[in-house]
């Protein structure tokens, strides 16, 4: 059975005619063009998947597009403004905290929302928020050191605004 | 050339392809989607062995959206495998399956939905034959022969090899040790599963999208296993989302991809599930060791003799260059003057094993270095400084006539031991104090504790250090098969823009060979990296590179890289020297400019260098190749080990054991690489992270098991694999010694570096606790056990006890090069 849904993602507002079942994961990817969000599982297991609903990261493979009609979807693609990369997304490339690059969009949102919720995190709340994200490149070593680098420019951006 | 001498070169720089990861916009292979694509599904064995009696897919072929359904029988009846000398694989199989997972069936339909319901409908006849899921039950049952070929029932390769009298080395040592080890296999778990999109155009040619580490030899077996011209056929490399090793051989997707598209006449998509995945495998293969070797009092080795039986699942994959992996490279990193070396890889029904990340030499390099600790032991010698004192020599030859060139492990020893605040920590951690609480002797007490502060219960949590080093192999000297062309190709074009396009075979898989191509080049001509346009693996377009395996690419693409830019320089410079009424040999070319040094006000802008050039030349595009040195032994089996030049890696791990729970908690990693030069600091220190956390994983719980012929655990929430909380900090320090055979003198870092942290793991928990676990992973069950037989008084040790019965062939036997100086005189094919 299909449905007509209706999507806010990344502030613009999308519609697409799908099977109930599909996940978030696959109307993103599949029918709304935003490869950007990634598989790992499928099945909730690797965090490759995470956007952010109304801010919080959610495994759009466990998602059902009907149950997020009305919220705010994030992807990867919806984090620079314009031209300008987040902060996040800025360390991230300085810093060589993406090799392959295929768990860092998740890796992305999740930080987000870390940030969005705790400006300065230490290293071991980074840790813990990343906790659900797999990634097997890096060693994390680079992923946090990037993630405590835009958090301390954030932190001044804040300062000077 | 020093650091100050380099522009591009040592940065810190970004990844050149690092910013369309962070926006996502890099297209991994199921980011493809294509005009009227249709999606492919294969059909997998549910038995472990069987012979095909009849397969029907009649009712597949009913369901609505389904475009093709096909079997072996639709394909050439031609076996693959990616060894010349393995061929043993079918894209769908035709009469026998041997593994659950075995593809035997296709079905392309309008979405994956569709496919995967059609492809239950699919219906094979089975005739179940018994399921050899180990080594002992595989030489157990000659009667069972999974394969009809190999050095014995049920035997893929078997090796011998002797260099130097090993019995009249081991009968003269102080100390003799045998010890008996075992490494459990595990998956290579990268991220993107593995995903191919093919398009058989109605031209009658073939493009095949697929995220392999190996495209050439994907082209070259689709070639055979579709018997359609190579020429007629493109592939290209994806961006590959985490390789390790797992996606370096042609696969069943990929060729019915191929197929499906041709009958449908749609491109079509396979992308695998992780389950898939899990059953596609080729990951390292569990490895059982029976090592012996000989000591003298102050810890030098005399000999080593060193026996492997490697599990390989149901087919040869890399399995042959494995089997001489597990024994070819321990020489190479401390002095041994003589060595004996016995192999035999099995054929077991589960998923073929190939090559993981370090590729065969983990598991012997967990045998030598456990053992050494055990030796420095009971010589009363300090394990870091008894492998600092036999280190092998630069510029000479192994025991197995391998070249050492520059070996920076002694100072990466020292670099450890010195970082870790090593001789401290020994001394103060594990030790009596650790035996004393398992064996329920009482805290120490301070001379100032007073009897009404009540003590706090003594911490179940034991400290423990350990240490242990590596080598590896920047790159394999011989190519999968035997020919004389290079094993790197780049061509550099210069346009009247300024720009430079660099296209090479080279894959990136997250490692950044893109990155490091753009570096090289922009090094030489002066310019900035992203001046320069890499266009990687495409094998229409660029030149062949073999792929990314054996941490060849940074070296061979890299030296390519040098030679065409070179190429392309001396045109350029040759046009300018005349614009300027200078020599050539005058001029440099730097900050986009060429020109000479002292009157650089006159130097000419590299766009305009590059029409001069252009004016004088013609097209400004020139080509770069690479061989490696010739160095094979001359013995039969010696082609596989020889490298340009080897990596070292030293490692100590500090880490808490807990008595109760067998929970080990890992504190701090401090490794040391001698990466010959750090291209860009950065990658590097990314390339050791990684292996190190890798090599947790496998160290302490990663396992590919199976249970009545099913894989335990095909899923990443219950194969377990670190996460940020399991990872401990890592310290990298990267030791340099600008190696003759390298880029600017650089040597492989993606692999090396993951050996010495799981015996490194290992010796610290025995240093914790005075256990020895002698396989991988160590769980905590495993150091309860172990901890249980040291409170009843028994040696407290947990590993292998059983030894397969198995006769080795006659070795072929070899007089040891131990010590003789490297070759003066290096041929290098293709320099210029």
């Amino acid at each position: 059975m299909k449905v007509r849904v209706t999507l806010t993602v990344n502030g613009e507002s999308r519609e697409a005619l799908v099977p109930v079942h599909k996940t978030l994961l696959e109307v993103l990817r599949e029918d709304l063009g935003l490869t950007g969000t990634k598989h790992g599982c499928e099945l909730g297991e690797c965090g490759t998947c995470t956007v952010l609903l109304d801010g919080e990261p959610v495994l759009s493979c466990l998602a059902l597009p009907v149950e997020t009609e009305g919220c705010r979807i994030t992807t990867v693609e919806g984090m620079a403004e314009g031209g300008r990369l987040h902060p996040l997304q800025q360390a991230f490339a300085e810093l060589g905290a993406a090799q392959c690059g295929y768990c860092t969009p998740g890796i992305l949102l999740t930080a987000t929302a870390l940030l969005a919720d705790r400006p300065s995190p230490t290293r071991q709340e980074v840790k813990v928020a990343l906790a659900g994200n797999l990634c097997r490149c890096t060693g994390y070593t680079k992923i946090l050191d990037a993630v405590e680098l835009a958090a301390l420019r954030m932190g001044r951006q804040e300062a000077r605004t | 050339m020093t650091k100050s001498d380099f522009a591009v070169i040592g940065q810190p720089l970004p990844k050149v392809d690092a910013w369309a990861k962070v926006v996502g916009e890099t297209k991994y292979a199921d980011d493809l989607f294509l005009p009227r694509m249709v999606y492919g599904k294969l059909h997998r064995s549910s038995h472990a062995h069987a012979r095909i009696r009849s397969i029907d897919t009649a009712r597949a072929r009913a369901v609505p959206g389904v475009y093709a359904v096909i079997t072996g029988a639709d394909l050439p009846r031609v076996k693959f495998g990616i060894l010349p000398v393995s061929q043993d694989e079918e894209a769908l199989c035709t009469e026998k399956v041997r593994m659950v997972g075995d593809a035997v069936a296709a079905v392309a339909a309008v979405d994956e939905e569709t496919a995967e319901q059609a492809c239950r409908l699919i219906e094979v006849d089975y005739e179940p034959l018994p399921a050899l899921m180990s080594v002992f039950d595989a030489l157990a049952h000659p009667e069972v022969r999974i394969h009809e070929y190999g050095d014995g029932p049920n035997v893929h390769k078997s090796v011998a090899l002797q260099f130097g009298d090993v019995d009249t080395a081991l009968t003269g040592a102080d100390l003799v040790r045998e010890d008996v080890f075992f490494f459990e296999g595990s998956n290579h778990l990268p991220m993107e599963q593995h995903a191919a999109v093919a398009h058989w155009g109605s031209d009658g040619k073939l493009t095949l999208w697929s995220s392999t580490q190996t495209p050439h030899y994907v082209h070259r077996l689709l070639a055979k296993v579709l018997d359609t011209p190579a020429a007629h056929i493109r592939v290209i490399a994806t961006p590959v989302g985490g390789g390790f090793g797992g996606k370096t051989e042609p696969f069943a997707h990929e060729i019915v991809a191929c197929q499906l598209s041709k009958l449908t006449g749609r491109p079509v998509k396979i992308a695998l599930t992780r389950e898939e995945v899990f059953y596609t495998h080729r990951g390292r293969h569990p490895v059982l060791m029976w090592i012996k070797t000989g000591f003298t009092k102050q810890g030098d080795i005399t000999g080593c003799h060193l026996r492997t039986w490697l599990d390989g699942g149901a087919y040869g994959s890399y399995g042959v260059a494995s089997t001489f992996y597990t024994g070819v490279i321990n020489p190479v990193t401390y002095k041994m003057p003589v060595y004996k070396f016995e192999a035999a890889r099995i054929f077991t029904n589960k998923p073929p094993c190939g090559p993981k990340r370090g590729h065969g030499t983990p598991q012997p390099r967990f045998a030598l270095e456990c053992q050494l600790d055990k030796a420095a032991e009971q010589l009363g010698l300090d394990p870091a400084e008894m492998r600092r004192r036999i280190v092998a020599e630069p510029f000479t030859k192994t025991a197995n006539h391998l070249t050492i060139t520059t070996i920076g492990l002694g100072e990466c020893i020292d670099k450890v031991v010195e970082a870790s605040g090593w001789r401290e920590k020994r001394a103060r951690f594990g030790g009596t104090a650790a035996r004393a609480a398992v064996s329920g002797g009482s805290r120490e007490g301070g001379a100032g504790c007073t009897p009404v502060v009540q003590p706090e219960p003594p911490s179940p949590k034991k400290p423990g250090i350990g240490i242990a080093c590596s080598a590896y192999l920047t790159g394999a000297g011989t190519a999968i098969y035997w020919n004389d062309m290079p094993h790197s190709g780049v061509i550099t074009r210069a346009d009247r823009s300024g720009g430079v396009a660099v296209l090479c075979g080279a894959t990136d898989i997250g490692q950044g060979s893109d990155s490091v191509l753009a570096y090289l080049t922009a090094e030489v001509l002066g310019i900035e990296p992203k001046d320069v346009h890499v266009h990687p693996a495409d094998t229409s377009l660029t030149p062949v590179d073999l792929g990314s395996y054996s941490s060849r690419v940074t070296l061979m693409c890299g030296m390519a890289a040098i030679q065409a830019a070179e190429r392309l320089r001396a045109v350029i410079f040759q046009a300018v020297a005349q614009r300027l009424e200078v020599s050539p040999t005058s001029l440099v070319a730097r900050e986009r400019k060429v020109g000479v040094p002292d009157d650089w006000d006159r130097a000419v802008p590299f766009a305009q260098a590059v029409e001069l050039g252009e004016a004088i030349h013609g097209v400004l595009a020139f080509p770069g190749s690479y061989a490696p040195p010739k160095r094979a032994g001359k013995y039969k089996g010696g082609g596989v080990g020889p490298s340009p030049c080897y990596s070292y890696s030293a490692c100590v791990v500090e880490l808490t054991v807990d008595e109760e729970t067998g929970q080990v908690d890992l504190g701090n990693v401090w490794i040391a690489h001698d990466v010959g030069r750090a291209l860009n600091p950065l990658l590097v220190e990314g390339q050791v992270e990684g292996s190190v956390y890798m090599g947790i994983g496998e160290a302490l719980m990663e396992e590919q098991v199976f249970r009545k012929n099913l894989h335990k655990q095909p899923s990443m929430l219950e194969y377990k694999s670190p996460t940020t909380l399991e990872t401990p900090e890592i310290h990298t320090i990267l030791v340099e010694t600008d190696d003759p055979e390298g880029p600017f003198g650089a040597k492989e870092a993606g692999q090396g570096p993951l050996l010495p942290v799981i015996p490194a793991i290992a010796n610290a928990i025995y240093h914790a606790l005075a256990i020895r676990i002698d396989e991988v992973p160590i769980t905590p069950d495993k150091i309860l056990k172990a901890l249980e037989l040291k409170r009843l008084g028994k040696p407290a040790r947990v590993g292998p006890v059983k030894l397969p019965l198995f006769t080795f062939k006659e070795p072929i036997v070899v007089e040891s090069a131990f010590g003789q100086p490297a070759d003066a005189v290096v041929k290098r094919p293709f320099a210029s």
